[in-house]
């Protein structure tokens, strides 16, 4: 009966937002969508979300092991801001140095990889030189490489060096190495098209003007790679963020990750406060997501 | 009369610059970016190559001698006999990636056309509400799905009242259950290239098409369809290869149901601390990802090559 009712209700909430979509999407469209076409894209946009919304609503949830919806609590969250937080098996400490560790490898990575990889962009786009084009090449390895090819290859690095060299062991530099190795090349592809779009007119104009290369550089070329060097360096900033599998293989004890904690926690049994954890994670890469879009638009403007 | 030798002068930048300049310049810029890919890239790469044919001492660390029997071992070979049991792994890992790219391209089309139809501005925001959930953590967005395909959950329930699984049984660990997970992580891998395709369509050839009494179908795919393969085919190694090596979802939703390459090469550096197996095994994934680039790249060109990002 609970069962009936429940999806009797789905569908009745589906048809009516999916009626909203519909008539709100047609003001704006240039070529007018057909149902079927505006249903199908109303279920695909459903389903890429349907994960989010599950764990959020999920984390709202009275209830300690049935999935189904007992009553709206906000337990979970208490819980996670409290002085003795347990959450997932995980003590408040542990959670809090796992945030630290986070940011700190998303901050560091982003800012080495952003300078690097900028300035490759800027020579692969600028100058041809043997290599050149080897390296615009090699750039997109990391694009496409599954994740765990490149942190087994760098594992493996990590264990040579060791065996010569006191460097490398398991931990935070490892990662922030691994790390900036697939952000340059995000970076470098990134900026590299931005200035394909440029005038090349502009740097020539400057150029006969007398500014000398750097005063080129200063006062037109870096202003006006500028978006793309931001737009680069917002992208390497979420892939850290996100990464998992490269940071797992190279962590140490002491340098676990969010995603690495919530992996393990999910491994031993999905609690609640995992969900109240992940909304906020999730919340919190949205708030970035919309800013980065507003910075963005007024740069435009 | 002799001859004056005139330096050789390239330009750049609106200036002439000598091979030198050319080459100190070049390396004030891409140098540093160069060098950590060679160190942190290609290197790391040679290293893996170099391990796949490492055995393992008494103590199953990787040492000499060199020998194949990682890839003699891979291909069923072992000395207890003919197993192809990592065969089996590599074809199912095959099917799994061919299957999601397929079903994302179905999704994708109807959808990159539907935001393409739209005033620019509107545009630009259904795009980024397709980029959205791809920031979101992976391991988020795969535990969802467990907790959507768990025995109690409404979903699992009105397929055990269809007779789809047994009452109290899970959609997890699944075939299927793999099947969403990675179609709903890859899906905007796909529309981002094909949507700049179909942003790029020649419309007035839809209009040749038709007034040319083509059918509808028709002008979809003798006229729509080849102007966005570029993008198409983008959107497919993007998703293709690295589905080749996902291990996450897999782990996480197919249970030890579903094993595919992916978490045999995590095993082997894990629990069974296999280094140059597992080498062998990465070795694979990696030359199959660089044969795939390389043919890539010389069909589109470097110009094309940004199509994937």
């Amino acid at each position: 009966m609970g069962l009936a009712t429940f999806w009797i209700g789905f569908l009745l909430v589906t048809a009516l937002l999916f009626a909203v979509w519909f008539f709100a999407m047609r003001r704006s469209q240039v070529r007018k969508a057909s149902v079927g076409l505006s249903f199908t894209s109303f279920l695909a946009f459903a389903f890429l979300y349907a994960p989010i919304l599950v764990v959020a609503i999920m984390s709202f949830n009275n209830s300690r092991f049935k999935l189904e919806w007992v009553g709206f609590t906000t337990k979970w969250y208490a819980k996670i801001f409290g002085d003795e937080s347990v959450v997932g098996g995980l003590e408040g400490a542990q959670l809090l140095s796992a945030t630290q560790n986070t940011l700190i490898l998303a901050i560091i990575s982003t800012i080495i990889s952003t300078i690097i990889g900028a300035l490759l962009g800027y020579g692969l786009h600028r100058y041809r030189f043997p290599g050149s084009r080897l390296t615009a090449w090699l750039m997109y390895i990391p694009v496409v490489t599954p994740d765990i090819v490149m942190a087994i290859s760098l594992l493996l690095l990590y264990q040579v060096v060791r065996n010569f060299l006191p460097f490398f062991e398991p931990g935070m530099p490892a990662m922030v190495i691994a790390h900036v190795t697939f952000q340059i090349a995000f970076v470098a592809i990134v900026v590299r098209s931005r200035l394909a779009t440029l005038d090349p007119a502009l740097e020539e104009a400057a150029r006969d003007l007398y500014a000398s290369p750097l005063e080129t550089v200063q006062h037109v070329v870096f202003p006006l790679a500028l978006p793309g060097v931001m737009a680069g360096a917002l992208l390497a900033f979420t892939l850290s963020i996100d990464d998992f599998v490269i940071s797992f293989f190279t962590s140490g004890p002491e340098s676990q990750t969010l995603p690495i904690l919530i992996y393990a926690s999910v491994k031993r049994g999905i609690t609640p406060d995992i969900n109240a954890l992940s909304t906020i994670i999730v919340v919190l890469t949205m708030i970035g997501v919309f800013l980065s879009q507003i910075l963005q638009r007024n740069q435009k403007n | 009369m002799t001859k004056i030798k005139k330096p050789k002068l390239e330009a750049a930048g609106g200036e002439l610059l000598t091979p030198i300049q050319l080459l100190s310049r070049a390396a004030v810029t891409a140098g540093p970016g160069i060098v950590w890919i060679a160190l942190f890239l290609v290197l790391p790469m040679l290293i893996l190559f170099g391990y796949s044919f490492l055995s393992r001492d008494e103590l199953g660390n990787a040492a000499a001698p060199f020998t194949a029997d990682n890839y003699v071992r891979f291909a069923g070979w072992d000395v207890l006999g003919y197993d192809a049991a990592y065969l089996f792994i590599v074809g199912r890992t095959i099917l799994v990636s061919l299957v999601t790219t397929l079903l994302c391209v179905i999704i994708a089309y109807p959808l990159a056309f539907f935001i393409a139809g739209h005033e620019p501005r509107v545009r630009d925001r259904l795009m980024i509400f397709v980029i959205v959930p791809s920031w979101v953590n992976l391991v988020i967005r795969t535990y969802a799905w467990m907790i959507m395909f768990n025995p109690s959950s409404p979903i699992t329930q009105l397929a055990a009242s269809m007779g789809i699984v047994q009452p109290n049984e899970g959609l997890y660990p699944s075939d299927f259950a793999v099947y969403v997970g990675m179609v709903n992580v890859f899906l905007p891998f796909i529309v981002l290239p094909l949507y700049s395709a179909v942003e790029r369509i020649d419309w007035s050839q839809l209009e040749a098409a038709q007034d040319l009494y083509a059918t509808k179908t028709q002008a979809f795919i003798r006229v729509l369809v080849p102007q966005t393969l570029p993008g198409l085919t983008a959107g497919i190694i993007l998703t293709a290869i690295p589905a080749l090596g996902m291990f996450v979802i897999p782990d996480l939703l197919g249970g030890a149901k579903v094993a595919l390459i992916g978490n045999s090469i995590a095993q082997q550096f894990g629990a069974s601390r296999d280094y140059p197996f597992g080498a062998a095994i990465s070795f694979l994934v990696m030359g199959l990802t660089l044969l795939v680039l390389w043919l890539y790249a010389r069909r589109v060109g470097e110009k094309g090559m940004r199509d994937l990002l």
